[in-house]
């Protein structure tokens, strides 16, 4: 059971308004990512439902009951931090097993569980070895331990994988998706890698400023965008936006047309453009172009493509691929 | 450090430091030996000679000299348990956010910058005074009976004088090492469902052993050789109920001006701050790794 409501809650750190005001509603089993540029609240939304922030107005309910005001400890969430808060002078199992101790559990209950998360996790080897005898992966992992053990309502994450290396990175985001199916426990995911968002969500929330930009599963935000921001960011490499006469010719401001979403000939097309950098990657070809009196854009094309530094390229967006926005950023 | 050439180097630049102190250290070390085995009095200078084991004997002999030691321990213990306790306390009420922090801070630091002397005085004439001092005062206002506190309880008094000018270097380590503490463990234990007493059982206290370790070996070091706060409030009396090692070899040189019988007591104080070194660096050291 993890159903969490989130009503109208805002936070302002003194005059300022880091969440001005969001409402949100998660449902049990979801596994849910806050997304969004650093700085712009999601940290502090996550510790808000957490409880370790007071609000400073609005609602915040857990399995419908209204816990705006309860202590961290009485919410039924476990948090994994960024910097995993390992406790240092305690072995892996009390490390695991610390939150049963608080909570006065049968000692052969507590062994049992702190097993078999131990299990779960590949970290029956190293129970008795101290955190700052880990690797980041291993440390990682005795954080998630940590809080799979209290059988909680809903799991927080605050980017767990951003100080790991990048193969272990994408390794971990397997895992934890994996986890999150045979818990099928309510997740909420902080990052800012819109990868992790896209890989891993049912759904994303994306944050500008504190404000909820849209709510959607990953390709519900990839193929309508509610707005120039959330295209911009969904998407890697990054949509590419056409101002002027291109796109008033669409009866648009601005039109933004993604770097896979192009059709290239080095003979003819829409826009022309010289190659900057030809990155090669055998399985994809990304393109630098510049375009003659033009901004500066990326395409890809799959597969090879002949195409080096300085050669002459024509680009055609594809049909119905291009989308539109007004002088607001608001998608038409 | 890791290569042989590196350690070698190191090695040689280390070398004239550590030389340096040795030959600091060494030479005193040999003169009082030396001098400890004399009979040499500064009222007889001429007639110095040999005198073998004597000077160890009259001071073994000496019924002030256990009393000395029995003291010496009471007041490092009485100290350290008053500065360590008072430092942990101290430190974790300052940690937080109050209004006046700056300030606050200062004052609890301030009593390190009165020198012994002048702070024993103070204590002396201004505090703990029978007729007009702080406590007299408190005392009649509850209409008791002022304490004499220098006469009935002198070693109690002179540990409550050094404990005040040793709580804020106590304080300000510990302070130091609190705010090194981890903020996102503490939210952790607050969520696993830890509550403040279980948070500083079993985070803040563990973090915290290796800086009481710190304070309590440098203050040990210290704390064996106060001597300004009782010459200057009850002189080792009455009796010899506040004398400590340190304050015997001192009445054996400059009262009764015995260079050969306070060289003695000089050696066997540092054999005996050496047993407690080495219980110390047993007992605690380990925290220090
Ligand atoms: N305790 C605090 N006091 C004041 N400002 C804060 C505090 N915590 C966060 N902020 C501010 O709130 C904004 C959002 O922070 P945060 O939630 O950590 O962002 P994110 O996690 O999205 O990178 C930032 O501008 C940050 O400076
Ligand atoms: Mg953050």
């Amino acid at each position: 059971m993890g159903g969490i409501t989130l009503k109208q809650v805002r936070k302002s750190f003194g005059d300022i308004d880091v969440i001005p005001g969001v409402d949100l509603e998660i449902k049990d089993g979801e596994f849910v990512v806050f997304v969004g540029p650093s700085g712009c609240g999601k940290s502090t939304l996550l510790r808000v439902i957490a409880g370790l922030e007071d609000v400073t107005s609005g609602q915040i309910t857990i399995d419908g009951q209204d816990m705006t005001d309860a202590a961290p400890a009485k919410r039924g969430l476990a948090m994994v931090f960024q910097s995993y808060a390992l406790y240092p002078h305690m072995t892996v199992r009390k490390n695991i097993a610390f939150p049963l101790k608080m909570a006065r559990m049968d000692p052969a209950e507590q062994d049992r569980r702190v097993n078999h998360a131990a299990n779960i996790l590949n970290l029956t080897d190293y129970l008795d070895r101290r955190p700052g005898q880990l690797s980041g992966g291993q440390r990682q992992r005795v954080a998630i331990g940590r809080a799979i053990v209290r059988e909680p309502s809903a799991f927080l994450f605050d980017e767990p994988l951003s100080n790991l290396d990048a193969a272990l990175r994408v390794n971990m985001r397997v895992e934890i998706s994996e986890l999150h199916k045979k818990l099928a426990t309510t997740m909420i995911y902080v990052t800012h890698d819109q990868v992790e968002a896209m890989t891993m969500a049912d759904k994303i929330v994306v944050l500008r400023a504190g404000k909820v930009e849209q709510v959607g599963g990953p390709l519900e935000l990839y193929h309508k965008p509610a707005n120039r921001f959330v295209a911009g960011f969904i998407g890697s490499p990054n949509m590419n936006f056409l101002e002027g006469e291109v796109a008033a010719r669409m009866g648009a401001h601005a039109i933004g047309v993604r770097p896979e979403h192009f059709s290239m000939s080095t003979s003819q097309g829409l826009l022309s453009g010289v190659v900057g950098v030809a990155e090669h990657l055998g399985s994809d070809t990304f393109l630098h172009v510049d375009l003659d009196n033009g901004p500066h854009i990326i395409a890809r094309a799959a597969g090879e493509m002949p195409v080096n530094h300085g050669d002459r390229i024509w680009l055609t967006p594809q049909e119905g691929r291009v989308y539109r926005f007004d002088a607001k950023g608001l998608a038409l | 450090m890791a290569t042989r050439q590196t350690q070698s180097l190191a090695r040689l630049m280390r070398a004239p430091a550590i030389l340096l102190l040795l030959v600091w250290m060494v030479v005193p070390l040999a003169m009082t030996l030396y001098y400890s085995f004399l009979d040499y009095n500064l009222l007889n200078p001429g007639q110095t000679s040999w005198a073998g084991w004597f000077n160890y004997k009259f001071f073994y002999t000496d019924p002030a000299f256990f009393a000395a030691i029995g003291n010496t321990l009471l007041l490092v213990l009485g100290v350290l348990a008053i500065t360590v306790i008072g430092g942990v306390a101290i430190a974790l009420l300052i940690d937080r956010p109050i209004f006046g922090q700056g300030l606050v801070r200062i004052l609890i630091i301030s009593p390190f910058f009165v020198m012994p002397p002048v702070a024993a005085l103070i204590w002396k004439n201004m505090i703990m005074h029978p007729s007009y001092g702080v406590f007299a005062d408190v005392a009649r206002f509850f209409g008791a009976q002022p304490v004499d506190w220098f006469a009935q309880y002198p070693l109690m008094s002179i540990i409550l004088i050094v404990a005040w000018q040793w709580l804020p270097f106590a304080t300000l380590i510990l302070l130091t090492a609190l705010q090194s503490l981890d903020r996102e463990q503490i939210e952790a234990a607050e969520m696993d469902g830890a509550g403040a007493v279980n948070r500083f059982i079993h985070l803040v206290a563990p973090h915290m052993a290796r800086a009481v370790t710190v304070v309590i070996l440098i203050q040990t070091i210290f704390l064996l050789g106060v001597y300004a706060e009782i010459l200057v409030t009850t002189n080792g009396g009455p009796g010899y109920a506040s004398t400590n090692l340190t304050y015997l070899i001192y009445r054996a040189a400059r009262l009764n001006f015995d260079i050969g019988g306070a060289a003695a007591g000089g050696i066997i104080a540092v054999v005996l701050a050496n047993i407690v070194a080495i219980f110390l660096m047993r007992a605690v050291g380990k925290n220090l790794d």
